[in-house]
């Protein structure tokens, strides 16, 4: 690792003082950021460890009946959460099918959604990568396109986002807390990572030296908890990245979707909503055809950019999979292989 | 030295000691408790670390190193590059026998692999050394690598594996093929695969003037002994390699590696103890793969599914600089009976690091597609995989019609297919699911692997008062050495396990020879025990001749060694103990040497091999394409068994290898730089506890009288074997498609 | 820069000091002599090098030495109490449940935080929350079965001692 600077400031205004020169880097769980430093992907000049910092480490009820999850609050331990788990079945699903159990308990909220692409190439610093060195092209394309993007991406960047966490929160509208030397500003999620675009580099809103202090899940997306499921699929039956993944949610009212929330996984530099498919679903009788309608729409603008054409095809599947396990109900507690294929499904035939 | 000592709680001692107990393992206290000392625990006072800077391109030469900004470095002693690395007596490039491998020892600028260390660092710290080898920022000039199977010019190489002949024909396979009632081909390719052990290459070396003292996993100490001692210009006995523990080797630590190598040149260059650990991404190069293949299988059967031809072609790879051939094809010499067989090889030279022996070399890409093929085979015949198996099993070795030395694979067939449930599967596939819709897939793959020898030799006293001591510089690299050895050292010597100190891995001891090819426990433990045998004997002359010993005179009647007591064969009441005999003879100790190899005119009259029956069941998700092995049946027949839980583990871990290569692991080379893609444990996917159900593993009595005199075969590699087939062809059986490229990924199941 | 760290190892004061870039497992291996833990990988990939820190099973490789100012570190060498070997330890001795041993450490340490977050966990759930711990040789399925019958043993012995409690006596 390039020697570093070790600050471990008491407050949050210190932590962001600390940070604003460029070359600073917050550390909470490091098991990214660490990671990506060994390989000399990452060189921050001086770590500003947030880890410590006060307050951040709660999860707390909102007046308007939301919730929100300090960004220091550790994966394993939302996840763990017995009244989270109940009220947002598929984030706990999601968070559980991530990484392992020691990743899991030592990575953070905040950190998730800071996760850096699991491109090969980004990691290597021997590679072109416009993410990691902007202007210096991308040695992805052209090479094996297995973990590349079919939404989203352009010539510059093929880097898709790796966290499973995320497409729930993309699914059910989370707001990101943010303070900044301005102070404190809320971003809806599907805003705060974005597509490379010409600056792939600048992967998220945030600006040098602001930090994620919390998450919010609004009051509406609890009334999904009837039937939300995640979906991962994995070359790995666990420790895997998501080759796709899908977060499904369906609120039903008299046979029929009310609402539905649907994001993929593993297809794009950011967590992928799918408004066109949900805005299909609703008010329709849930079932297969609907589903797979749904589906077709949420990959309909998908192309690829290598031979990972397979993909469209199986984001698709999984897609329509999702909803599949949702209409099925949620399950009175997290399979043992979460958001596994292999998980048992109670009662149901999802595989007909 | 600091002394091993395999401490051991007394209720682990209760089960009794020799052959064919279930022992627990005697280093397990240590390795349980975390003191169990690897190479890389050592830090002996005055230790500098050592850091190798690797190339990233893969063929080009060095034109520029930052020499200066290392050295600026807080806490960085020394670089060594071509320009300052201490001379070396031998030419790492000079190549006397096929064994002796290339080293890369910074001898100049040029690169001729991704990932070849280019220069070292040495520093105060670990993290001092890791940024100077950062610092170094080098500069090359490089030229497009070949990296893949069709980027090179076919040649048929003049030997593979450890010198067997590239081509063998028996029979007219174009006659046997055109006679065919029917024909297949059909061309498999597996991935370029890298041993990955969980412990990286380390080594911990320190010079005393021309006196060298490392610690390093050897899984061949005598033969790394020679290799540095030929490098360093100094005598083999100047050379002291403590390998005790090895953290996994599967190939890559049999023959010495060129970074380890580095750590003794370093150590040499700065005039104090250097310990140079390769991270996880520097295994990926100086340290061996095994080579992609590219496998073409053409088969001929009759009428009644008998194999009229059988021919097996493997294209594969070598570096441009140095010799190693997967010998894939030669899985079809001994398996399956046909009149005519044809077993081919061609290579390809890629700027790559050498390909290297790695658990089951040859058998495991060759029997993925041999079992592929037969299954193949079986279905255009309408029958039953394992009933098609059957049909052609070889009662003799087809291709040179010896007789087996013993083979026992009839009753692994019929004892795994019962446990396992074989005769409820239906024939046709794609025609299982559970009870979640899950497609559900049975497949069979026969398990083989050759019954080898090496040399070994080992030591063995007997002490006065009671005791023994063997010796034999073996090694123990997770396979069980320090106990099974021990267990054939007890009744070599005639005395209970708690009675003899078993001293082992260590090049200062006898050469216990390869721990490699399957044959370590036969080759070394045929050293002991004759060791054992000639000790007894010495013990034996001095009480025969003795007349005031019960056993004066037993000659020709000969006696037996048991609990420490010699017994007349003939007369069992009439013994005398160990202690008693040497206090007559005012003898301290007696002691002698023995040798372990293999009978070379057994080995001509017969053909030797373990055998073994996979049974696998895989699920599939129909939609997503995803597989999960759910069950797992193996029955092995490897001769004589010396602890069963070892060698259980050891079919345990060879299955997992075979689910690994079946379905996970696969190095992904980008084509243009010639980098493996996915250097890391996180891309390399090996499986996980998750991936696995829960095994099961039958050990099939065998009794074999030829293949040494303790009638032991090898355990460590034929699990793989049989296991990929199995589960390739239950991925068949399960889905309808026939998936000709490992790994399986779910990306070819999606239909 | 260099970094004084105040921390407790197996229950035992610590004081030492590292630099900023060096991580808990180097400083665990290199300036305290605990080389129970190994690296697999040093990128959290592997589990070789898994300790618990405040009770929580982390990899020490992602883990800055200077993170562990304050904390309790836990590591493979405080399994034992003294001569007593922790229950899992026996098992695995007893069952020969390791081959190499290179990642025996690291799945102790992680079987241990498995058996006490959920002392009785199915066959599945020992398998999933494993998948952090490589092994190569590969030992799963002995490992798996060791930790399945420390947990059955160590819920017998509760439910004897919970007995012999209730009758008045003392467990030993």
């Amino acid at each position: 690792m390039k020697r570093f600077d070790y600050v471990r400031p008491a407050t949050v205004a210190e932590a962001v003082a600390a940070a604003a020169e460029p070359g600073a880097a917050y550390l909470a769980g490091g098991t990214n950021l660490l990671d990506l430093m060994k390989s000399g992907a990452a060189a921050p000049g001086r770590l500003v460890d947030v880890s410590r910092l006060p307050g951040l480490d709660r999860i707390e009820e909102l007046p308007d009946g939301g919730l929100r999850i300090g960004a220091l609050v550790r994966n394993a331990d939302l996840a763990h959460d017995s009244d989270f788990a109940r009220r947002f079945p598929a984030i706990a699903e999601a968070l559980l099918s991530g990484a392992s159990a020691q990743l899991r308990n030592a990575a953070t909220v905040g950190g998730n959604l800071l996760q850096r692409t699991r491109c090969a190439w980004f990691a290597d610093p021997a590679s072109a990568c416009n993410r990691r060195a902007p202007g210096s092209g991308c040695d992805a394309r052209g090479g094996d396109s297995r973990q590349q993007a079919v939404l989203g991406w352009n010539e510059a960047c093929v880097a898709t986002h790796p966290s499973d966490f995320c497409v729930p929160l993309a699914a059910l509208d989370a707001v990101v807390e943010i303070e900044g030397r301005a102070g404190r500003r809320a971003v809806a999620f599907e805003d705060f990572h974005r597509l490379p675009g010409q600056t792939p580099e600048r992967e998220t809103t945030l600006a040098q030296g602001e930090l994620v202090v919390a998450l919010r899940l609004p009051a509406g997306a609890e009334a999904f908890s009837a039937n939300a499921r995640y979906l991962k699929v994995r070359e790995r039956t666990s420790f895997a990245f998501a080759v796709v993944s899908a977060a499904a949610a369906l609120r039903l009212e008299g046979g029929r979707i009310a609402e539905a929330r649907l994001a993929l996984g593993g297809v794009a530099a950011k967590p992928w909503r799918c408004p066109e498919a949900e805005a299909l679903l609703a008010g329709r009788p849930p079932g297969p055809e609907a589903f797979r309608q749904a589906a077709e729409a949420a990959l309909a603008e998908a192309r690829a950019p290598g031979d990972n054409a397979f993909k469209i095809e199986l984001a698709r599947r999984t897609a329509a999979r999702a909803l599949t396990l949702a209409l099925a109900g949620t399950p009175a507690r997290v399979p043992a292989l979460p958001a596994s294929p292999f998980a048992p499904v109670p009662g149901a035939l999802v595989h007909a | 030295m600091p002394e091993i000592t395999l401490t051991q709680d007394p209720v682990h001692l209760r089960h009794g000691s020799n052959i064919g107990r279930p022992l627990t393992r005697r280093d397990g206290l240590l390795k349980v408790t975390g003191a169990a000392r690897y190479a890389a625990d050592n830090n002996p006072k005055g230790l500098l670390h050592a850091v190798v800077a690797v190339s990233t391109v893969a063929r080009g030469r060095v034109v520029a190193l930052d020499v200066e900004a290392a050295m600026a470095h807080p806490g960085v002693v020394e670089v060594m590059t071509p320009a300052n690395r201490p001379a070396l007596a031998g030419d790492p490039d000079a190549k006397p026998n096929p064994l002796v491998f290339r080293l890369d020892l910074l001898q100049s600028d040029r690169v001729r692999y991704a990932g070849q260390p280019i220069a070292l660092v040495v520093a105060e710290t670990l993290e001092a050394a890791t940024e100077g080898a950062v610092l170094l920022a080098p500069r090359y000039e490089s030229e497009p690598p070949a990296v893949g199977l069709d980027d090179g010019e076919r040649f048929v190489p003049t030997a593979v594996g450890p010198g067997a002949p590239a081509e063998l024909r028996h029979g007219d396979v174009e006659a046997g093929l055109a006679a065919a009632a029917q024909a297949i081909e059909a061309t498999y390719e597996t991935p370029p695969q890298y041993h990955n052990p969980m412990e990286p290459h380390a080594v911990v070396a320190r010079w005393d003037g021309d006196r060298l003292t490392l610690d390093t996993p050897s899984q061949a100490m005598a033969m790394a002994r020679l290799r540095l001692a030929a490098l360093f210009g100094i005598p083999p006995e100047n050379i002291l390699i403590r390998s005790p523990f090895l953290g996994g080797g599967f190939g890559c630590k049999g023959l010495l590696s060129g970074p380890q190598v580095l750590g003794v040149m370093a150590a040499r260059l700065v005039g104090r103890p250097v310990k140079l650990a390769l991270t996880r991404a520097q295994l990926y190069g100086p340290v061996g793969h095994r080579s992609p293949t590219r496998q073409r299988l053409r088969l001929g059967a009759d009428g009644e599914g008998r194999l009229t031809a059988l021919e097996h072609h493997t294209l594969m790879s070598s570096s441009r600089f140095d010799e190693f051939f997967e010998p894939a094809s030669n899985a079809s010499h001994a398996l399956y009976a046909s009149p005519a067989i044809a077993t081919l090889h061609e290579a390809v030279r890629l700027d790559c690091g050498t390909p290297m022996f790695m658990r089951a070399p040859g058998e495991a890409p060759g029997s993925a597609a041999l079992e592929s093929a037969v299954d193949e085979m079986a279905e255009a015949c309408g029958l039953d995989p394992l009933e098609f198996r059957l049909r052609n099993y070889a009662e003799v070795e087809p291709t040179t019609g010896r007789p087996f030395s013993s083979k026992a694979l009839r009753e692994c067939y019929a004892r795994g297919a019962e446990r396992f449930g074989w005769e409820r599967r239906p024939l046709a596939p794609r025609s299982l699911r559970d009870e979640h819709g899950l497609l559900v897939g049975w497949g069979v793959g026969t398990a083989i692997f050759p019954a080898l020898m090496f040399e070994a030799e080992a030591r063995a006293v007997i002490r006065r008062d009671g005791g023994g001591t063997v010796e034999i510089g073996a090694c123990d690299m997770g396979q069980g050495a320090w106990t099974a050895l021990a267990q054939i050292a007890a009744d070599a010597v005639g005395l209970d396990g708690e009675r003899v100190e078993f001293r082992s891995g260590s090049s200062d001891l006898p050469d216990g020879g390869i721990a490699g090819g399957s044959a370590h426990t036969a080759t070394a433990g045929s050293a002991i025990h004759s060791a054992g045998a000639a000790v007894v004997a010495r013990l034996a002359e001095l009480a025969m001749a003795d007349e005031r010993s019960p056993l004066f005179g037993a000659g020709n009647a000969g006696v037996v060694a048991r609990d420490g007591r010699l017994h007349r064969r003939d007369d069992e009441s009439r013994s005398e103990g160990y202690a008693e005999i040497l206090e007559r003879a005012g003898l301290a100790e007696v002691e002698a040497r023995g040798k372990g190899a293999m009978d070379a005119a057994a080995q001509q009259r017969y053909a030797m091999q373990a055998h073994g029956a996979v049974f696998a069941e895989v699920k599939v998700d129909p939609d997503l394409g995803q597989v999960r092995v759910t069950r797992l049946v193996g029955a092995f027949a490897a001769g004589r068994i010396i602890n069963p839980r070892m060698v259980v583990s050891q079919y345990y871990g060879g299955m997992i290898w075979g689910v690994s290569f079946a379905l996970h692991e696969q190095a992904v080379m980008d084509r243009r730089s010639g980098r493996p893609m996915n250097a890391d444990l996180a891309g390399y996917h090996i499986p996980v506890n998750a991936d696995l159900p829960a095994l099961e593993t039958i050990l099939v009595e065998e009794e074999d009288p030829h293949v040494n005199a303790l009638g032991i075969k090898g355990v460590g590699e034929i699990g793989i074997t049989g296991t990929v087939g199995a589960i390739a062809n239950a991925v068949w059986h399960a889905t309808g498609v026939r998936v000709r490229q490992f790994p399986i990924t779910l990306d070819r199941l999606l239909g | 820069m260099t970094v004084t760290v105040t921390t407790t190892i197996n229950g035992d004061a610590e004081e030492f000091v590292c630099e900023a870039d060096e991580t808990l497992l180097d400083v665990l291996r290199d300036h305290l002599g605990l080389t129970g833990s190994k690296e697999g990988c040093a990128t959290g990939d592997c589990g070789a090098c898994s300790v618990m820190l405040d009770g929580r099973l982390v990899c020490s490789c992602l883990v800055l030495a200077a993170e562990a100012e304050g904390r309790q570190v836990e590591t493979i060498e405080g399994m034992a109490r003294g001569r007593e070997l922790h229950p899992l330890q026996q098992k695995f001795l007893d069952a020969a449940a390791l081959q190499c041993g290179i990642c025996t450490p690291g799945f102790l340490v992680a079987a241990k935080a498995l058996l006490e977050r959920n002392p009785d966990p199915s066959e599945t759930e020992v398998r999933y929350w494993l998948a952090g711990n490589l092994c190569r040789c590969t030992g799963y399925d002995k490992i798996v079965r060791a930790v399945l019958e420390t947990a059955a043993d160590m819920k017998s012995a509760d439910m004897k001692s919970a007995g012999m409690k209730s009758a008045g006596m003392r467990s030993a």
